[in-house]
């Protein structure tokens, strides 16, 4: 039968308390809590779908909350997530393949990870406000 | 010879679930969606300025469509498999941990079939 109680409270050995911030240690969990934000991110690509389903009133509401301050942040923020998720996905598949965990070449491979999302980022929002204009 | 309980076996929760069908899973839909990311992006930037009408003939065309579909089908399996092992990593109460795996379960679904649904309607014209 399933333990019903809350596990006995064992002493931890410190961790956090006295590993130096690594970037690599960060980018790990950032790659989690990207992964986190776009799970819930999720229901504003549903509403965005059904709204423009329901009709020209429904997307309409979803286009003031699109071009809304509120919207343009929470959706500038998602795409970065999607962006840095994705290349923190390819840095874990080129270590799956066996490459890229010596010392100079992670630290690269982190730092281009987050080079590559913010300039991605930046570029694609250029490129929405550039065709937002025809 | 494995040494779990038969209800640990039957749930398949826990770090070692079923040898490796979510680690594999977890991958083909990542590249899956890093794929259909890259298409998404475009119809995106294609979207932009458009008004309703063309959006509505954009989402609603058969190619779009179909692409369309099975990114949400991705991302769906993706995202649940991806929170199912952030609650089973920090979550130890039993009742708590349950209780967000089932939720989980249910929004990734929900959610997955929602946007099918939108999919579709957009582009069955109705």
């Amino acid at each position: 039968m399933a333990e019903t109680k809350a596990p006995a409270q064992r002493p931890l050995s410190p961790h956090l308390q006295i590993y130096r911030p690594m970037l690599t240690m960060m980018m790990s969990i950032v790659h989690r809590i990207t992964g986190a934000a776009l799970y819930f991110g999720t229901m504003i690509v549903a509403w965005w779908l059904l709204a423009a389903a329901a009709g020209q009133n429904a997307y309409g509401v979803f286009e003031g909350f699109a071009t809304s301050w509120v919207g343009r942040v929470l959706l500038f923020g998602y795409t970065w997530a999607l962006l840095h998720h994705m290349l923190g996905g390819i840095r874990h598949f080129v270590w799956d393949l066996g490459y890229g965990f010596g010392p100079e070449e992670r630290e690269w491979l982190v730092r281009a990870n987050l080079v590559g999302s913010v300039t991605l980022t930046v570029l694609l929002w250029l490129c929405f406000a550039m065709f937002g204009m025809r | 010879m494995t040494m779990r309980t038969p209800l640990a076996r039957v749930r398949g929760f826990g770090s070692a679930r079923s040898g490796t069908e979510h680690f594999w899973r977890q991958r083909l839909t990542a590249i899956a969606n890093a794929l259909l990311t890259l298409g998404g992006v475009i119809l995106m930037i294609s979207l932009t300025g458009r008004t309703y009408p063309g959006v509505r003939q954009i989402l609603g065309s058969p190619l779009i469509a179909v692409l369309m579909l099975l990114f949400v089908l991705s991302i769906t399996v993706h995202m649940k498999i991806g929170m199912q092992v952030i609650i089973e990593d920090y979550v130890h109460e039993e009742k708590q941990k349950l209780t967000l795996l089932v939720l989980n379960t249910f929004y990734a679904v929900a959610i997955g079939l929602a946007c099918a649904y939108a999919i579709l309607k957009l582009s069955f014209g109705v």
